[in-house]
C-alpha cells in the first residue's frame, strides 16, 4: 500500500512537470502581449516594459526561470495587477469558488443520489420517470440559463434572496443552487442504472431469499456497489466546481477563481494563467488518488497494490 | 408498503430542509431589504412614491455603483485602464480636473502662465492641499510622479505615452538614452511648478488632469515600496475622496475626504462600488435599488428605452473601416470611395448596436472640441464627409474596376470576435457586396491578433476604432501623417501632412486658425482621399436613477467626476 501511494506520488509529480511545461509552451502562442499601450509605445520604450515582465529573453530561459522559482514555490507576480502576487491573487479569490462548489457538491450530491434510490427502486414506475425527467431537464439545460432564471424569478421578482454580489451566507444560496443542478442530474444518473444492476444481480436475490428486507438490501449491499462508478465521476467534478465557474461567477457577481482565469487569459497574464492551470491540475490528479484509494475502502474486492 | 412510504417521507423531509434552507436565508434579506438604514437599500426602485420611509431619504449622501472590472492598480504611473483612472481621479487632484463639458476646473493649480512661445507653462499652486497623511500637496510631488513616469526602471506603458512629445525629453528618457533628471520639469519653489514642453501644446491644460499626470507623495510611497497602492491602506489621497475599503475582484469604498482642500463643495459622504461583469445582473442589482446606475446591452435598449432613467452619451470613439493602400484594388481611390458611400451607416447603428451608437460621418467624432470662438461642434461645421449613395457607390465602382482593368475582385476583411463584432461584420460584407463583382471574405481574430495584423500591415479592410488620448482634434488626425505609427493604411500625402505640421507649429498658438486648418485637414482625409469609411461613433446606454445628481460624464481620463455628485429625493 505504502509502496503503491509512493509510486503514485512520483508519478503525480510527473504529471504536474508536464503540465507545467506544457502549458508554458501553449501560452507563448496566444497572441499580443501583456502590454495594454502596445500600439502607442516605440519599439525601444516596449521593449522596456517587456523586459520588466521578464519577456525579452528567449522563451527557453524564460521557461527556466519559471521551473526555477516554481520549484522554490514562487508562482511570480502578475502583469495585469501590478506588483500583486500569483499566490496571494489565487488565495483570494479561491475561497468563494471553493464555497460554492462544496455546498452545490453536497447539495447536488445528496440530492441527486437520493433522486437516482428512489428511480431504481421504483424502476418503471411514475417516481421513476419523474426523477429520470429532473435528471435529463438538469442535464440538458446549461447552468447559465437556470442560473439567469433563478436570479430573475427569485431574486428580482420575489425578492427572496439577493439578487448577486457576495456579502454573506444567504448570496451563496442561488449560485449554489444553479451550480448543483449538474451534480444533480449526474448523480441521479449513475445511481439510478448502477442500483439497478446491482439489485437485478443473484447475490441481491438470494440476499432477499434470505429474509433482508428491500431496504437493507438497497443501503446494505445496493449503495456500496454504486458508489464506485459515482465517485469516479464526481471526484474531478467536485475539484472542477470548486475551482470556480466562469459563468455562474460571471452571473452572481461572486469574486471566483473561475472569473480571474478566463480574464487572465485575455489579458495575457502569464503568471496567473500559469498559476492558476497548476492549481487546478493538482488539485485535479490528487483527487484522482483520492479516488482510486477510496474505491479499496469501499469495495475491498479491489486491491490497490500489485502483484498477487 | 409501508416501508416504501418510510423513503418517501425521508425524501420528503430532505427536500423540505433544503427548501428551509433557501426560505431561512429569504428572510434574512428581506430583512435587510427593510432595514435601509445600515446601507442604502430603499424602497423597490426609485419610481415607487408610496415608500414612506422619507425620513431616511435625501440626508443618506451614498451612492452605490457598480464597475465591470477590479481596479488593477491605483499607482498613477503603472495604470492604463478605465477603471484605475476613474478611481485615481477621484481620490487624487492633479493641477487641474476636468468639469463641466470638458472644460478645466481648478485642482492642485490655481492658475497658470505660458510663455510666448508657448513652451514653458508655470503652474501657481495651492498652499491649503493636503495629502491624508497630513503632508502638503508640493511642486516636488509633480516633479517625483512625472519623472517616475517616464523612468525605464518604472516600466510605464502610459507613462512614455501620455508624457512622451510633450514634455521635454519624455520620450528619450523612457527609451533609456537620457537621465531621468532631464525631464523638463522643475519646482521652483514649494508652490510653483515649471514645464518645459518639447513643442507647444495647446490642450496640455486638460491633459494635466488625466491619471497619468497626478501628484505622488514621494515619502509615503518609497515608504510603502513594493506594497505602494496594494490595498486600501497602502494608496494616499488628496481628493474629494479617499479609499477606505478594497476587497479585491468585489468591489470597494471611498469615503469623502473631509482634509480636502474643496471639502466644503463635496456633498457626497461615501461611494460604494462592486464589481458586476453581466449586464442582466447589473439590470437586476438596478432594479432592486442595490445600485444606482446601469449600463445597457443592444437587447436590454428597447425594453428600457422610454424609461425616465433611460440615458445615452455619446462617447468620443470612432470606428471606421481602414483600407490597406498596398493592396492594389485598395490603393485606388475611387473603390475607396465606393466603400465609403455603400454602407449603411444608420443599418449599423439602428439594427446591429442599438446602443444609441450614431453614424460616423468623419474622423472626429462630435461632441468633443468646438471652434475656440463660435464654440460650434468641429463635427457640424465639416458636416457629413460621408454619404450612403448606393448608386453613387457603384459608379466610383464602375470607375475603379476599369482604372484597374478589372471586372471581378476579391476582398479579405479583418474583423471582431465577439458577438457584436460578428453580426456587425456579416453586415458589412452584405453592404459592400452590393458592389458588382466584388466579394468580400470576413476573418474574424481576437482584439490583440487584429492589432498585430494592423501593425505589420497584414490587412486588406479592417474593422477598426480610435478614442482620444486628448480633447483636441489633433488625436484623430495626426496619426494618418505619412508613416505614422498608428496609420498602417499605406496613406501618404504630403499636403495633408503640411497641414498637420502647420496646425502644430506656427498655428500652436492661435486656437482659431489651428482649428480651422483641422477642418481643412479632416475634409482632405475623409472627402479627397478616402483613406478611411467611418462607420458609428459609440455611444453607451445606461440607467441612471433619476435622484442621482451632479455627476459629470468626461470625454476621456475619468469616465465620471464625482466630486459635484448629490443624492436628492431618493
Amino acid at each position: 500500500m505504502t509502496r503503491y501511494i509512493i509510486q503514485r506520488l512520483v508519478y503525480m509529480f510527473i504529471t504536474l512537470f508536464l503540465i507545467a511545461t506544457f502549458s508554458f509552451f501553449l501560452m507563448k502562442f496566444l497572441p499580443g502581449t501583456p502590454l495594454t499601450a502596445e500600439d502607442k509605445l516605440s519599439e525601444a520604450q516596449k521593449a522596456i516594459v517587456m523586459e520588466k515582465y521578464g519577456l525579452n529573453e528567449p522563451v527557453p530561459v524564460q521557461y527556466a526561470k519559471y521551473m526555477t522559482g516554481l520549484a522554490q514555490g514562487d508562482l511570480g507576480v502578475s502583469f495585469q495587477f501590478d506588483n500583486r502576487e500569483v499566490t496571494q491573487i489565487i488565495m483570494e479569490r479561491i475561497g468563494p469558488s471553493a464555497m460554492l462548489g462544496a455546498q452545490s457538491m453536497a447539495v447536488g450530491t445528496i440530492l441527486g443520489m437520493l433522486l437516482g434510490l428512489v428511480s431504481a427502486i421504483y424502476h418503471n414506475g411514475f417516481l421513476d420517470y419523474g426523477s429520470t425527467f429532473v435528471a435529463v431537464v438538469g442535464k440538458s439545460i446549461p447552468s447559465f440559463v437556470f442560473a439567469g432564471l433563478l436570479q430573475y424569478f427569485v431574486a428580482v421578482r420575489l425578492g427572496w434572496l439577493p439578487v448577486a454580489l457576495w456579502e454573506g451566507w444567504e448570496y451563496s444560496i442561488l449560485p449554489t443552487i444553479a451550480l448543483a443542478i449538474f451534480p444533480i442530474a449526474i448523480a441521479a444518473r449513475f445511481m439510478r442504472t448502477e442500483m439497478l444492476e446491482v439489485l437485478g444481480s443473484d447475490y441481491i436475490t438470494t440476499a432477499r431469499a434470505k429474509g433482508v428486507n428491500k431496504f437493507g438490501v438497497v443501503f446494505k449491499h445496493g449503495l456500496r456497489n454504486a458508489l464506485i462508478p459515482l465517485i469516479t465521476v464526481l471526484g474531478p467534478l467536485a475539484i472542477s466546481l470548486m475551482t470556480g465557474t466562469f459563468v455562474i461567477e460571471q452571473i452572481f457577481a461572486v469574486p471566483g477563481l473561475g472569473e480571474q482565469f478566463v480574464t487572465s487569459v485575455t489579458t495575457n497574464d502569464f503568471p496567473v494563467i500559469m498559476g492558476t492551470t497548476l492549481l487546478i491540475a493538482f488539485l485535479f490528479i490528487t483527487i484522482v488518488l483520492v479516488v482510486d484509494l477510496l474505491y479499496g475502502v469501499i469495495d475491498p474486492r479491489i486491491r490497490l497494490t500489485e502483484g498477487e | 408498503m409501508r416501508k416504501t412510504n418510510w423513503l418517501l417521507l425521508a425524501l420528503a423531509l430532505v427536500l423540505s430542509m433544503f427548501l428551509a434552507a433557501c426560505s431561512g436565508g429569504s428572510d434574512d434579506t428581506g430583512g435587510n431589504e427593510g432595514d435601509g438604514g445600515e446601507d442604502t437599500e430603499e424602497t423597490e426602485d426609485g419610481s415607487s412614491e408610496e415608500g414612506s420611509d422619507g425620513e431616511s431619504a435625501d440626508g443618506e449622501q451614498v451612492l452605490n455603483l457598480a464597475e465591470s472590472a477590479d481596479i488593477p492598480t491605483l499607482d498613477p504611473s503603472m495604470a492604463t485602464d478605465v477603471v484605475a483612472f476613474q478611481w485615481l481621479g477621484s481620490t487624487t487632484d492633479g493641477l487641474y480636473r476636468l468639469g463641466e463639458g470638458g472644460e478645466v476646473e481648478p485642482g492642485i493649480a490655481k492658475s497658470h502662465e505660458v510663455s510666448e512661445d508657448g513652451l514653458t507653462w508655470t503652474f501657481d499652486l495651492r498652499e491649503d492641499a493636503k495629502w491624508t497623511n497630513g503632508d502638503p500637496v508640493t511642486a516636488q510631488n509633480f516633479v517625483y510622479a512625472w519623472q517616475r513616469a517616464v523612468n525605464p526602471e518604472t516600466g510605464s506603458e502610459y507613462g512614455p505615452y501620455m508624457l512622451g512629445g510633450v514634455v521635454k525629453n519624455a520620450a528619450s528618457i523612457a527609451e533609456g538614452e537620457t537621465p531621468v533628471e532631464d525631464l523638463g520639469v522643475t519646482a521652483v519653489d514649494d508652490y510653483t511648478f515649471e514645464v518645459v514642453l518639447e513643442q507647444p501644446t495647446p490642450y496640455f491644460e486638460s491633459l494635466t488632469a488625466f491619471g497619468t499626470f497626478l501628484p505622488m507623495n514621494e515619502s509615503f510611497v518609497e515608504e510603502q515600496g513594493e506594497d505602494y497602492a496594494l490595498e486600501a491602506e497602502n494608496t494616499i489621497a488628496n481628493g474629494p475622496f479617499k479609499l477606505t475599503e478594497w476587497n479585491h475582484g468585489e468591489g470597494w469604498t471611498v469615503v469623502k475626504n473631509e482634509d480636502y482642500w474643496d471639502a466644503e463643495n463635496v456633498q457626497l459622504e461615501q461611494i460604494n462600488v462592486k464589481v458586476v461583469k453581466d449586464v442582466a445582473t447589473a439590470v437586476n442589482l438596478y432594479e432592486t435599488g442595490q445600485i444606482d446606475r446601469a449600463g445597457l446591452s443592444a437587447e436590454f435598449v428597447d425594453q428600457y428605452r422610454s424609461n425616465d432613467a433611460f440615458k445615452i452619451t455619446e462617447e468620443p470613439t470612432l470606428f471606421y473601416l481602414k483600407m490597406n493602400q498596398e493592396n492594389e484594388i485598395l490603393g485606388n481611390v475611387n473603390a475607396r470611395k465606393a466603400i465609403q458611400s455603400v454602407i449603411d451607416r444608420q443599418g449599423i447603428t439602428d439594427v446591429i448596436l442599438n446602443n444609441g451608437s450614431i453614424p460616423a460621418v468623419g474622423d472626429v467624432p462630435r461632441n468633443f472640441t468646438m471652434h475656440p470662438e463660435s464654440g460650434e461642434d468641429f463635427r457640424d461645421i465639416n458636416g457629413d464627409l460621408v454619404e450612403t449613395d448606393v448608386e453613387q457607390a457603384q459608379e466610383h465602382w464602375a470607375t475603379a474596376k476599369e482604372e484597374l482593368g478589372i471586372e471581378e475582385a476579391t476582398l479579405e476583411y479583418l474583423g471582431g470576435d465577439t458577438e457584436t463584432a460578428q453580426k456587425m461584420d456579416a453586415f458589412i460584407k452584405d453592404q459592400l457586396e452590393q458592389l458588382e463583382g466584388l466579394s468580400v471574405e470576413v476573418v474574424s481574430v481576437p482584439f490583440k491578433e487584429r492589432l498585430r495584423r494592423d501593425t505589420a500591415m497584414e490587412y486588406q479592410l479592417q474593422n477598426s476604432g480610435w478614442g482620444p488620448d486628448y480633447i483636441d482634434p489633433n488625436t484623430f488626425l495626426n496619426m494618418w501623417v505619412t508613416d505614422g505609427g498608428n496609420n498602417m493604411t499605406g496613406y501618404a500625402n504630403e499636403e495633408y501632412d503640411a497641414l498637420i505640421e502647420k496646425a502644430n507649429t506656427e498655428l500652436a498658438q492661435k486656437p482659431v486658425e489651428r482649428f480651422e486648418t483641422f477642418l481643412e485637414a479632416e475634409k482632405m482625409l475623409i472627402e479627397e482621399d478616402a483613406v478611411l469609411a467611418p462607420l458609428y461613433q459609440r455611444a453607451v446606454a445606461q440607467l441612471w436613477k433619476p435622484y442621482l445628481k451632479g455627476v459629470i460624464t468626461n470625454p476621456m481620463g475619468a469616465e465620471y467626476t464625482y466630486k459635484h455628485a448629490y443624492i436628492e429625493g431618493k
